[in-house]
C-alpha cells in the first residue's frame, strides 16, 4: 500500500481509497459538502481542499486518490497539510463564498440544528462577512409531496441529482442554467418518480431541500430520538423514530450496512402521520351490529361469552404484517392453552412452509447481492415491494452490468432486465433449458434468484417454489460460500411467523372455512367476507379493514409504540425498543393477551417481557443467518399464466400507510403526473 | 521582423481561394504521404525539436503533448480533439485560419492524429461561427473526395476521420475537459484532473485537445523542419504566432509575427500605431483577456512571447493584444471583462460560481468609485481566493484582471472613490 | 433570455429531411455515443421552430437520442445560443465585450436600440426583430461587431447599424463582413505582410 505523509504522519492506504478518507484515517477532519461515501465524485464544493506541499495550488482532497499522489523528489511519501494556513485560508474563503448568497434565515430553517453549513460555517468559516453586494433569491421548484425546497439555499453541491440519477436510477433532477443562475430543479418542476426520493432531504447538507410533511413543526433538539426498526417492508431497515411527547414527528435512516445502507424508503420515512390517524384507542363490542366503546373488562368478558362452549379446533387466529414476533408469540401461547394450533400468517396465500428455513429467506443476503453475477426475478417487483433492496440491484448492476432477468409483468426498475415474459410457466421453460437466460444462470459463478410473494401466492405456488429449489439446485446456486435461492417478503412480521410455525394445512382459505371464532392479530390484507359467521376479535392498531366484521376490538399499539422484536427477509433478528405511548386505552398488544388469558381462565405463563422472550427463544443478534438447503415445494405442473404482483400500490400496503394523508398525497401526485405524461409524450 | 517566405498563414486574410485546388498551390497537402511515411516516432521527435507551444493559451509543448498519447491500445480507440472554441476576448485568429485557410487545419488534422494513433479528429467549433465552420466542412468534403483523409488518407494505409462539431455559445468551452464533457452532448462543465485526458479523455477514451493553431502549423513545420521552426523567435519561445491587435490602435488587424517581436514594434509596424501616437498608450493587455494588464512603461520595451511577459506578470495567452489609449476609462474596461467572467462561469465549483459575481459587483461599483478604499483590498483578497481554489482556469482568468489593474491602477480608483466622496459631501 | 422554458403543447417532430440530416449527425459518433450529438440536434430543431426551442422540442431531441428529458433540458438551459422562449423573425446580437466596447459598442447599442425602439431581450411590437446582448463574438479586430442571422457584420458605425436594421426591414440582402472598406482582418488600406507574390 502506498504510504502517505498527512500532517507529519505517516500513514498507508489503499492506493483507490480518496485522500478525504486518508487524511481522516489518519484523525485529519476534512470539511465537506459535495463529497458522500456513497455518491459519484462531484468535487465542486472545494469545502475539502488540503495543501500539497510543492504543489503549486491547493487539491481538493475527494478528488484526488491516494494513488494518485507522487513522493516527494527525494522519494519520501507525499506531504499533506490539513492544518496549515493555506489550508485554513482556503476553508475560510470557500465558506465565505458559500455564505454570501446564503440567506440568513436559520431561525426559520428545519435544517437548524443539523445543518452542515451552519456547523462548518462555526467550524472553519472567518466569522464575519464582507459581503455588501445583494443576496441572490431563488424561486422554489415544485418537487412533490415530501420534498419542500428552498432554493435560496442551495449551495450547488449536487449531492441531490446525483442521488436521484446514480442510486435512486431516476435521472429527473438536474441543475439547470449556468454560473450563478445554475438552478437545481427536477424537470419541468414534476415530482420526482422514485420511492426513495426522501434520502435527498437526508443528504442536502443545508436547508434547500427539508422535509415538507414535517415543516415548522419541531426542531430537532425537542424530539426524543429512539433507534428503532421498520416494518413498512420485509427488510428491516433501521430507523430512528423522532418523537414529541406522544406523537412521532419523524423518522429518520440509521446507517445499517447490510440491510439498508443509509437509505430508507418514502412509505418507511412518510408513512408516520398514519401513527396518529384511524386508531384504535379503546376497546369496542358490538352490540345490535354496531361497534360500540366498552371498558377492557366488558370486551374481555365479552370475548369469554363468545368463546363459550367452543371447542379447540373450532377457534383460530390470524396474524397480519406488521406484528412484532413477542405479540404472535402470545396468541399462539393463548390459542394453545385455549387447545388450537389453528394460526395463520399466510394472508396472501403464499404457498411457503415452515420445515425447510432456506425455503423462505432471502439467503444471499441484502448486501449478498453485490457478488452476484446474474440475477433472475420471479414474481417479484423489488421496486414496489422493497424499493431500498432494489437499489442495492440498480448498485450492482450500475458496477458489473450484470444479467437481470425477469418473469411477470414488465416494469420500470431503474436499471435494464430482461423480459423473460409475464407467465409463470416460463419458470419451468427455464428449469427444462429451454429459455436462453438458464445459459446465462449456469454459466454465471454467482447466480441468484429472487421468488416474490406473487409468484408464491399463485394457485401453482407450491410448484413454483418447487421449480425455483430445483433451479437452484441444478444451476449451480448452492455451493459453498453461496446460496443463491432467495425470498422476498412483503411483511415485516412473514419470517418470524413462520419461524413460529404459523401455518396451517389449507392456509387461510380452509382455516376461515371451518372456525367458529378468529382472533384478528392486525391482520388487514385479505378479504373479511368469511368472517362474519364467526366470532371475531380484533387486536391491533388501526381501524382498517380488520375491524369490518369484528365482534370485540381491542386496541394494541403501532410498531413505533412497543419493543418488539423482527426477522427481516434475510432472517435477520433485530429489535425494536418502545419510542412512544400508545394513545388512549391502547396497550402493548402481548400484555392484552395476557390479561385476556386471566380473564378466560388459562393464564399464559409470563408476566413480563424479559419473561415472554425468554420462552420465545429468539436470540437477537442482527446477522443474516445461513441455513442449510433441503427439498421443498410442490410437485406439479405451473399453468401458464400472468402473474398478480404482492404490492401495486407502494402507498398504501398495510394500515399505517392507509391511514397516512402523505401516503395519499404521493399516490394522488403520481396518478396525476401519469395523467399528464400520456398528455404530452403521446 | 518575419519575413514572408517564413509565413506558414499565407492566406491569412482571404484574399487567396480557401479551396483545395489554391490551397495545395500555396503548398499544403504537399508530400502529406511522406511525412506520414517517416512514422509517428519522427513525427513527434520533428514536433519536439520544433519548440512549438501550444497556441490556445496555456503554452505546454505540443510534441511532449502527443507524446503523452498510447504507443499500444488497449482496446480503447484514441481521438484528437481540436479545441476551435476561440472565444477569449481579443482573440479571433483560429476564425481567419479556419475560414481562409482550412486545408492547414485539415492536413495538421490527419498529421497529428496519425502521430498520436488516434482513430479520428473531431474539431469543436464555436457555434457562433457558423459560416467558418461551412466553409471548414466545406473543405473537409474537399479533402475526403480527394483521398486525403478517410480510408487510406493520402494513400498512407492510415485510416482517419475527421468530423467537425459546433458548440451552441459558452466559453467555458474552450477548456479543454469542458469541451470534452460538451463533445459528448452535456453541459460543459471542466472535469476534474486526474484522469487526464490522454487517459480519460472523450467517451472515456485518450485524447489529446489541441488549438486550432497549433495543429494548423504543424504540417508546415513537418515539410520545412523543426530546425526551421526553432530557428525563429527565441529559445523556448520559438516559431511564427497570429498575433490579434484590437481595441485602440489606428488598423486593428490580424498579423502572422516571429515570436518574441517587441510589442511597440507588433503595434506600430502591422497596427498604424497606438490611437494618437505612443505617447497617448495607456495600457495593453497582451494575451488575451484573462491575462494582467501591462501599463505603458512596461509596454515600451517588452517582447512578445511566453517567458518575456511572464517575467512582467502577465502572459502570452493567446497573443490577442488589446490596446489602451489615455481616453480609455481602464476601470471600466476591467469591470466589463469581469462581467464577461461571471456570465460564463459554468456555475459548478463554488469559488467561481459566487466569486465571479461577488468581484463583478464589486468592480461595478469602483468603476463609480461607490466604495470605501479598503474595498480595493477586500477585492483584492477575494480574488486571490477565488485564485487557484477552483476546478479549472475560469477562476484564474477572471481574477488575474483584476489583479492587474489593482498592481497597476490602485491611484485611479482611489482617486475615483475620493470623487465619489466629494461628490457626496456636496450633495 | 429566459430561465424557465415557455410551456407550450404544440407538438414538434423533425421534419423529413431535418430528420436524416440528425441521423448523418449521429453517426460522426462513436455508436453508443448518441447523446453527442444533441447540441447539432437542438440547434437544428430551433431553426425549424422559429429561433427557439419549445419544451416539445427539447423532449423530440432527447427522445431521439435515448436521452433523459432533464439532460436535454440542462444542456438546452447551459448555451446561450439556445432560447428558451420565442423570438423575433430576425435575431441581432451585438457584443459589448471588452474589445468591441473599446471600438464604440456603446454608440451601436445606442443606435440599435434607438432604432428599433426596444432593449436588450426584447422583441419588436411586429414581431419581426430580437435585440440580444453577447458576450465576445470573436471577431475582435472588426470591432464592433453584431451578428444577424450568425453572419457577422463587423467595423461597424452607429449609422451602418441603422443601415442594417433598415436593410434588414426592408427585406434586402446584408452583406456580412467589414461595413467600411477593409478586407477581412487585414488592416485598414491593405496587409503590411504577405506582399512578396513569390513566397505566397
Amino acid at each position: 500500500m502506498p504510504k502517505v505523509n498527512i500532517n507529519g504522519q505517516e500513514i498507508e492506504a489503499p492506493a483507490g481509497m480518496s485522500l478525504l478518507q486518508a487524511c481522516e484515517l489518519a484523525g485529519a477532519e476534512i470539511p465537506r459538502f459535495c463529497y458522500h461515501e456513497r455518491l459519484e465524485i462531484a468535487g465542486n464544493c472545494r469545502m475539502c481542499l488540503v495543501e500539497w506541499v510543492g504543489a503549486p495550488k491547493p487539491q481538493a482532497s475527494c478528488a484526488l486518490s491516494v494513488g494518485d499522489l507522487r513522493p516527494n523528489p527525494d522519494g519520501t511519501p507525499a506531504n499533506i497539510r490539513t492544518d496549515s494556513p493555506v489550508v485554513k485560508k482556503a476553508r475560510e474563503g470557500v465558506m465565505e463564498f458559500l455564505l454570501i448568497n446564503h440567506p440568513l434565515d436559520c431561525p426559520i430553517c428545519d435544517q437548524g440544528g443539523e445543518c452542515d453549513l451552519q456547523d462548518q460555517a462555526l467550524g472553519y468559516g472567518a466569522g464575519r462577512s464582507r459581503y455588501e453586494e445583494n443576496k441572490r433569491a431563488v424561486e422554489e421548484k415544485h418537487m412533490g409531496p415530501l420534498i419542500k425546497t428552498i432554493m435560496t439555499r442551495c449551495i450547488h453541491c449536487t449531492r441531490c441529482i446525483r442521488f436521484a440519477t446514480d442510486v435512486a436510477g431516476v435521472p429527473e433532477l438536474g441543475a439547470v442554467g449556468r454560473g450563478e443562475h445554475m438552478e437545481i430543479t427536477t424537470y419541468l418542476e414534476k415530482t420526482l418518480d422514485s420511492e426513495l426520493s426522501g434520502n435527498v432531504i437526508d443528504l442536502c447538507p443545508v436547508g434547500a431541500l427539508t422535509s415538507k410533511p414535517y415543516a415548522f413543526t419541531a426542531r430537532p433538539w425537542e424530539l426524543t430520538k429512539t433507534e428503532s426498526v421498520d416494518v413498512m417492508d420485509a427488510l428491516g431497515s433501521n430507523i430512528r423514530i423522532d418523537a414529541r411527547g406522544k406523537e412521532v414527528m419523524r423518522v429518520l435512516p440509521r446507517l445499517h450496512e447490510d440491510v439498508n445502507e443509509e437509505w430508507i424508503s418514502d412509505k418507511t420515512r412518510y408513512a408516520c402521520d398514519g401513527l396518529m390517524k384511524q386508531r384504535l384507542d379503546r376497546p369496542y363490542v358490538r352490540k345490535g351490529g354496531k361497534l360500540q366503546e366498552a371498558s377492557w373488562n366488558a370486551a374481555f368478558e365479552a370475548i369469554a361469552t363468545g368463546l363459550k362452549g367452543l371447542s379447540g379446533e373450532e377457534i383460530a387466529g390470524v396474524v397480519g404484517d406488521l406484528c412484532d414476533m413477542e405479540s404472535m408469540f402470545a396468541l399462539k401461547g393463548l390459542l394453545a392453552l385455549l387447545g388450537s394450533d389453528r394460526i395463520e400468517c399466510r394472508q396472501d396465500g403464499a404457498k411457503l412452509e415452515s420445515a425447510v428455513r432456506a425455503s423462505y429467506l432471502f439467503n444471499t443476503t441484502i448486501a449478498g447481492i453485490e457478488d452476484a453475477d446474474a440475477i433472475l426475478l420471479i414474481g417479484t417487483n423489488p421496486r414496489l415491494e422493497a424499493a431500498v433492496l432494489n437499489a442495492r440491484i440498480r448498485k450492482t448492476w450500475l458496477a458489473k452490468k450484470l444479467p437481470i432477468a425477469n418473469i411477470g409483468p414488465a416494469y420500470d426498475l431503474t436499471y435494464p432486465v430482461e423480459q423473460l415474459g409475464d407467465n409463470a410457466a416460463v419458470v419451468a421453460d427455464i428449469l427444462a433449458g429451454k429459455n436462453g437466460f438458464a445459459d446465462i444462470l449456469k454459466k454465471a459463478e454467482r447466480p441468484m434468484l429472487i421468488l416474490g410473494q406473487g409468484a408464491l401466492a399463485h394457485e401453482d405456488g407450491g410448484a413454483v417454489l418447487k421449480a425455483a429449489h430445483d433451479i437452484a439446485d441444478q444451476f449451480g446456486f448452492i455451493k459453498e460460500g453461496w446460496n443463491g435461492f432467495n425470498v422476498l417478503h412483503t411483511a415485516a412480521s412473514r419470517v418470524g411467523a413462520l419461524d413460529l410455525g404459523l401455518t396451517v394445512e389449507g392456509g387461510l382459505e380452509g382455516l376461515l372455512k371451518d372456525a367458529k371464532a378468529v382472533f384478528l392479530l392486525g391482520a388487514d390484507e385479505f378479504d373479511a367476507a368469511p368472517l362474519k359467521k364467526s366470532f371475531t376479535v380484533y387486536l391491533g392498531s388501526h381501524g382498517d379493514r380488520g375491524v369490518q366484521e369484528a365482534d370485540v376490538v381491542l386496541p394494541g399499539a403501532a410498531y413505533s409504540e412497543k419493543s418488539g422484536t423482527y426477522l427481516n427477509t434475510e432472517g435477520r433478528a433485530q429489535m425494536a425498543p418502545r419510542a412512544i405511548f400508545p394513545p388512549g386505552d391502547a396497550r402493548e398488544d402481548w400484555t392484552i393477551l395476557r390479561a385476556l388469558s386471566d380473564v378466560l381462565g388459562k393464564t399464559l405463563p409470563y408476566d413480563s417481557l424479559p419473561e415472554l422472550r425468554a420462552k420465545m427463544n429468539v436470540t437477537v443478534i442482527d446477522e443474516a443467518p445461513r441455513e442449510g438447503w433441503g427439498d421443498f415445494g410442490a410437485a406439479g405442473k405451473i399453468a401458464k399464466g400472468g402473474i398478480q404482483i404482492a404490492v401495486t400500490d407502494f402507498y398504501g400496503t398495510n394500515p399505517i400507510a392507509r391511514a397516512s394523508d402523505t401516503m395519499a398525497a404521493c399516490r394522488d401526485a403520481k396518478l396525476a403526473d401519469l395523467k399528464e405524461g400520456t398528455g404530452t409524450d403521446g | 521582423m518575419l519575413k514572408d517566405k517564413d509565413r506558414i498563414f499565407t492566406n491569412l486574410y482571404g484574399i487567396h481561394d480557401w479551396r483545395l485546388k489554391a490551397a495545395q498551390k500555396r503548398g499544403d497537402w504537399d508530400g502529406t504521404k511522406d511525412i506520414l511515411a517517416k512514422g509517428q516516432d519522427w513525427i513527434i521527435s520533428e514536433m519536439k525539436e520544433s519548440g512549438l507551444r501550444g497556441r490556445g493559451g496555456a503554452g505546454f509543448p505540443t510534441g511532449l503533448k502527443w507524446s503523452f498519447m498510447p504507443k499500444e491500445s488497449d482496446g480503447r480507440p484514441s481521438y484528437l480533439v481540436v479545441n476551435a472554441d476561440e472565444g477569449e476576448p481579443g482573440t479571433c485568429k483560429d476564425r481567419d485560419m479556419m475560414r481562409h485557410d482550412p486545408h492547414k487545419l485539415v492536413e495538421g488534422c490527419l498529421i497529428a492524429g496519425f502521430a498520436m494513433r488516434a482513430v479520428a479528429a473531431y474539431i469543436y467549433i464555436r457555434g457562433e461561427f457558423r459560416d467558418e465552420a461551412d466553409v471548414l466542412e466545406a473543405a473537409i468534403e474537399e479533402a475526403y473526395a480527394a483521398g486525403l483523409i478517410g480510408r487510406n488518407a493520402c494513400k498512407s494505409g492510415y485510416d482517419f476521420d475527421v468530423y467537425v462539431h459546433r458548440g451552441a455559445g459558452a466559453y467555458i468551452c474552450g477548456e479543454e475537459t469542458a469541451l470534452i464533457e460538451s463533445l459528448e452532448g452535456k453541459k460543459g462543465q471542466p472535469r476534474l484532473k486526474p484522469p487526464f485526458p490522454a487517459n480519460v479523455g472523450v467517451w472515456g477514451c485518450p485524447t489529446t485537445v489541441n488549438n486550432v493553431e497549433s495543429i494548423a502549423v504543424a504540417p508546415t513545420i513537418l515539410r520545412r523542419s523543426g530546425a526551421w521552426f526553432a530557428g525563429l523567435g527565441r529559445p523556448n519561445n520559438t516559431g511564427t504566432k497570429v498575433f490579434c491587435i484590437s481595441g485602440h490602435v489606428e488598423r486593428p488587424c490580424n498579423v502572422e509575427e516571429e515570436m518574441g517581436i517587441p510589442l511597440k514594434t507588433l503595434i506600430e509596424k502591422h497596427a498604424g500605431g497606438v490611437r494618437g501616437g505612443w505617447d497617448n498608450l495607456l495600457a495593453i493587455i497582451p494575451g488575451g483577456s484573462s491575462v494582467p494588464v501591462l501599463p505603458k512603461s512596461t509596454c515600451d520595451n517588452v517582447l512578445m512571447d511566453f517567458d518575456s511577459l511572464r517575467d512582467v506578470k502577465s502572459g502570452l495567452g493567446t497573443a490577442a493584444v488589446i490596446v489602451m489609449d489615455k481616453s480609455t476609462d481602464i476601470v471600466r474596461a476591467i469591470a466589463r471583462l469581469s462581467k464577461f467572467y461571471k456570465h460564463e462561469s459554468c456555475g459548478q465549483c463554488t469559488p467561481c460560481r459566487e466569486g465571479t459575481g461577488w468581484m463583478w459587483r464589486v468592480m461595478e461599483r469602483l468603476v463609480e468609485g461607490r466604495a470605501e478604499k479598503e474595498e480595493i483590498d477586500m477585492l483584492l483578497d477575494v480574488s486571490y481566493q477565488v485564485e487557484g481554489h477552483t476546478i479549472c482556469a475560469l477562476g484564474d482568468a477572471a481574477a488575474w484582471p483584476i489583479q492587474g489593474l489593482i498592481r497597476h491602477f490602485r491611484d485611479e480608483i482611489e482617486a475615483r472613490i475620493d470623487r465619489h466622496h466629494d461628490r457626496q459631501a456636496a450633495e | 433570455m429566459s430561465m424557465a422554458v415557455k410551456k407550450t403543447s404544440e407538438p414538434f417532430e423533425f421534419t423529413k429531411k431535418n430528420r436524416e440530416w440528425a441521423n448523418g449527425q449521429i453517426k460522426k459518433y462513436p455508436a453508443g455515443k448518441q447523446a453527442s450529438a444533441v447540441m447539432p440536434l437542438l440547434t437544428r430543431a430551433q431553426e425549424q421552430n422559429g429561433g427557439w426551442l419549445s419544451v416539445p422540442a427539447i423532449e423530440h431531441i432527447a427522445e431521439l437520442l435515448e436521452m433523459p428529458y432533464i439532460r436535454a433540458y440542462e444542456v438546452a438551459s447551459f448555451y446561450t445560443m439556445y432560447n428558451l422562449s420565442s423570438v423575433g423573425t430576425h435575431v441581432i446580437e451585438i457584443c459589448t465585450t471588452t474589445p468591441c466596447w473599446l471600438r464604440g459598442s456603446d454608440d451601436i447599442v445606442a443606435a440599435a436600440k434607438d432604432e428599433l425602439g426596444i432593449g436588450f431581450g426584447e422583441t419588436t411590437a411586429d414581431g419581426e426583430i430580437t435585440l440580444l446582448e453577447v458576450e465576445c463574438a470573436g471577431a475582435c479586430v472588426n470591432a464592433p461587431v453584431c451578428a444577424i442571422h450568425h453572419s457577422y457584420f463587423e467595423d461597424l458605425t452607429p449609422d451602418a447599424m441603422r443601415q442594417l436594421i433598415r436593410d434588414l426591414k426592408a427585406g434586402k440582402d446584408l452583406k456580412p463582413g467589414p461595413q467600411i472598406d477593409r478586407h477581412t482582418s487585414a488592416p485598414v488600406g491593405g496587409p503590411t505582410t504577405l506582399q512578396d507574390e513569390g513566397a505566397v
